[in-house]
């Protein structure tokens, strides 16, 4: 009765785990239905800076290296090879030389060699005869002086001064090679890539269409037929066209919280995860005009903060509180709790609004005699209503702020001009890296530094973590940066916000990054359970 | 003498289109930023030497009125000029979209029509009844109810009760397909149409009725469906006519709010998008293409008055 029983059990088993085999076996077909949320301003990875593009786009292309598409955390130790087979650092460390795959087409059908590498640094670096409308990320690769190639499949990339984070960047979804043979303006409109899916049509309003790309060189991807994704700019409708199952899959990293919470209680099936973007909300005040030139008034405004309400009010407590790089433990490089509450601002809120409010009773000002500023900001909900706190928040500090929202597309144009005094802004970071985040925004002379923060000093360990091979040794210089950036009320950070992410329960092997938004939508593996 | 009405109704048109054409233009570039600022800002920084150099490009840094005269010069000969987004000719950008509209604002034309006009009716004749408060609630709820609120609550209705969302999400496939997809959202605007047009039947209705000669009519014992459809309502129709005039002339532009909420990739949608880019030669040509719907729906209108009235006599 027993070996009966016991045979059954087993047979069963055998059963269940052929069953869950033939299950997780990708199946083929199908397109991969996405809604968007607008229409992308061009269809130039390069040549944007927003995951409006990169989300749709990444699939026509491949990088050099890539960060490993199925693992959340994007990291030095999770860059893979992609049209790159492997790669080797010179003894100094300012060679970096890769060996090419050979074979590749591009999806006209012409061959891929090292030319094509070069082609694409020489347009970053703005070397080419063609050029780039705009270059968004040509500071990444300030660092490098050229490119060479050495026959048809080596590529060698000559750095002034080492710097390992040029592999990060070389691995991010902003960083995809292009063809030598087609031009930067089609590129734009129809683009040639070598990746999984080739760019079949893009309508304004409408929809853009990709579609599998047969000649794809790794041997049975895609396992999708092809991608479409379908403009709904109203939030609302997209919400409802994803519980109505229009769309297998929600625009990643935008839904709020409430809206995951909302799609949860109409379609309690569908899979939605909430990660951190690595895009900061932060306070820019304009050092260089009165009465903001004094740093004791910045110090004060900086520890009127209190982060955690930001982040119940703005985002239903799906935030982090951080320093300038993403906080752990999603973020790599981040500074830990146990550094950030030493940093002034970041302890007990009241005892730093008394501080706060001596310092600014000190420079004259008082509950009687305000000090009267505009904030401004973008005129949209993702940067109005966390200044609309701010302005609360400065209250405290017998600040009297009144907002003023700028149209979104004048926003930076005032920046520049520094015809500003206070204001918020959001700051997305296309890797989770240090280099990427200090050069961009705390460099003397960069063009996002918009509050012309200057240290020489910090920049020169700016340098040296970017040279330092050991990442735990590179770790703690990172953290002395940060704080110091911090410190110096560089440019406060309110929050770090997390986003939502839905998709049909049909829809297999989608991974969501958790410290970036821009470098995992290569779909290259994700099947439709159908 | 009504040909000379004609031309000169003719060339007040092409006054007016040129007039809206300088304020459309000047209007444009009142708004702070252009073309390149916004595409600097989507990049998030501003390089200046990459941004004058996309301006020249795009011919910006021209003086307005060379830019203005070569928009005209083009309109005239057919070229709208290249969209600076997409970076097509805009007239490939502009002339799949109007269909669309036309379509979605054809259908919510003839529902306020089919509905608005016998209501209003019945409801005249019925004046005080039960009926005439039933419709009345109805029309004001049609004018009350705003537009993105009626058409979420339709599309909420729809998931919830049949596990479907009438959006526009694919080109129609043939006839029934098309009417299917456009039903629903003509449904949401002609609703409120139908009620303006109701509601101002009904009034017009109710001040013929009064009149000398419907009593005559009655008086000589036209039934009462010859009364107030034949003599009535004919005369009862005029103000309504110019209303649906308007509408219709408003529906090829002004859908915005159900085209967003839809999903319609229509006339509306499209060019506020190009107004956010400050895409130039989309927004001017779209305008002028509305305006001129506008303008020729008012001239229709003048001349439907003729037909329906023939005591009107257009002197020249």
């Amino acid at each position: 009765m027993a070996t009966k029983l016991f045979a059954l059990l087993a047979s069963a088993l055998a059963a269940a785990s052929i069953a869950s085999a033939q299950a997780a076996e990708p199946k083929r077909g199908g397109i991969l239905k996405v809604y968007h949320r607008e229409t992308p301003p061009s269809l130039s990875i390069h040549e944007e800076a927003t995951f409006s593009v990169n989300i749709p786009m990444m699939g026509v292309f491949n990088n050099l290296v890539i960060y490993d598409q199925h693992k959340a955390q994007n990291s030095l130790d999770t860059i893979r090879p992609e049209l790159a087979t492997s790669w080797a650092w010179n003894k100094q460390s300012t060679e970096l030389t890769f060996k090419l795959r050979e074979g590749v087409q591009w999806h006209d059908g012409k061959p891929f060699t090292s030319k094509d590498v070069k082609c694409t640094f020489d347009l970053l670096q703005g070397k080419a005869q063609d050029k780039f409308r705009k270059d968004p990320r040509k500071d990444w690769y300030a660092n490098v002086t050229d490119v060479t190639v050495t026959g048809d499949f080596e590529a060698t990339f000559h750095l002034k001064r080492p710097q390992l984070s040029l592999l990060a960047m070389l691995a991010s979804g902003y960083t995809p090679i292009y063809p030598c043979h087609v031009s930067a303006a089609q590129m734009r409109t129809h683009p040639i890539g070598t990746g999984p899916f080739k760019f079949v049509e893009m309508k304004q309003n409408e929809s853009i269409k990709f579609a599998k790309n047969p000649d794809y060189w790794k041997k049975g991807l895609p396992y999708l037929d092809g991608t479409e994704f379908t403009i709904i700019k109203s939030r609302a409708t997209a919400v409802l066209a994803f519980v109505a199952g229009k769309v297998d899959m929600t625009f990643p990293t935008e839904m709020t919280a409430a809206l995951v919470k909302d799609i949860r209680s109409q379609d309690p099936k569908a899979i939605c995860e909430i990660k951190p973007i690595n895009v900061s909300t932060n306070l820019i005040v304009n050092r260089e005009s009165a009465p903001f030139n004094n740093p004791e008034l910045r110090k004060a405004m900086a520890l009127s903060l209190d982060r955690k309400s930001f982040i119940d009010i703005i985002l239903q407590g799906q935030g982090d509180v951080g320093g300038s790089l993403l906080p752990p433990p999603e973020g790599v490089w981040g500074l830990p709790p146990d550094i950030l509450k030493t940093i002034p601002g970041y302890g007990d809120v009241e005892k730093d609004r008394e501080d706060a409010r001596a310092i600014m009773t000190k420079l004259g000002y008082g509950a009687d005699k305000p000090l009267k500023i505009k904030v401004s900001t973008r005129n949209l909900a993702t940067d109005r209503d966390p200044a609309v706190v701010l302005l609360d928040q400065l209250k405290s500090i017998y600040i009297d702020a009144e907002l003023e929202p700028v149209e979104s597309g004048a926003w930076f144009a005032k920046v520049a001009r520094n015809d500003y005094s206070v204001g918020l802004n959001l700051t997305g970071n296309g890797i989770d890296d240090p280099d990427q985040a200090f050069y961009e925004n705390y460099a003397c002379g960069s063009e996002r530094n918009y509050t012309h923060y200057c240290n020489k000093d910090l920049e020169k360990l700016f340098d040296q973590q970017s040279a330092e091979p050991d990442l735990a040794k590179r770790k703690k210089l990172v953290w002395e940066i940060d704080k110091k950036i911090q410190e110096d009320v560089a440019r406060p950070m309110l929050f770090h916000a997390r986003t939502g992410t839905c998709w049909k329960p049909d829809v297999k092997n989608v991974t969501i990054m958790s410290n970036s938004a821009y470098n995992g939508y290569r779909y290259e593996d994700v099947w439709l359970d159908r | 003498m009504v040909g000379t009405y004609l031309i000169r109704r003719f060339l007040l048109m092409l006054l007016t289109l040129f007039g809206i054409s300088v304020l459309v233009f000047a209007m444009l570039r009142v708004v702070p930023g252009n073309i390149a600022d916004i595409l600097f800002d989507s990049a998030g920084m501003i390089d200046t030497a990459e941004k004058a150099k996309l301006e020249k490009e795009l011919g910006l840094d021209r003086p307005i009125a060379v830019q203005y005269v070569q928009w005209i010069g083009g309109l005239a000969h057919g070229d709208l000029g290249y969209s600076y987004v997409s970076e097509k000719p805009a007239i490939d950008e502009i002339l799949p979209r109007i269909p669309i509209t036309a379509k979605l604002a054809g259908l919510a034309l003839l529902f306020s029509v089919v509905l608005g006009v016998p209501l209003g009716v019945i409801s005249a004749v019925k004046q005080n009844s039960a009926l005439d408060h039933v419709l009345r609630v109805i029309s004001l709820s049609g004018l009350s109810l705003p537009a993105f609120w009626l058409g979420l609550l339709i599309l909420m209705a729809f998931v919830k009760f049949f596990g479907t969302i009438p959006i526009y999400t694919d080109p129609p496939k043939g006839f029934w397909d098309s009417l299917l997809l456009y039903s629903v959202p003509a449904a949401a605007v002609g609703f409120r149409s139908s009620a303006l047009v109701m509601r101002l039947t009904r009034s017009s209705m109710l001040e013929v009725l009064r009149q000398d000669y419907i009593r005559t009519a009655r008086a000589k014992g036209a039934s009462a469906s010859s009364v107030n459809y034949h003599h009535a309502l004919r005369n009862a129709v005029l103000p309504v006519v110019t209303v649906i005039g308007i509408e219709a002339a408003f529906l090829m532009g002004g859908l915005i709010v159900t085209e967003t909420v839809f999903n319609i990739p229509g006339v509306a949608r499209f060019l506020v998008e190009a107004i956010r880019w400050r895409d130039y030669p989309i927004v001017q040509n779209l305008v002028m293409f509305i305006a001129l719907i506008a303008v020729s729906m008012n001239f229709l209108v003048d001349l439907v008055y003729a037909v329906l009235d023939p005591r009107i006599k257009y002197a020249g």
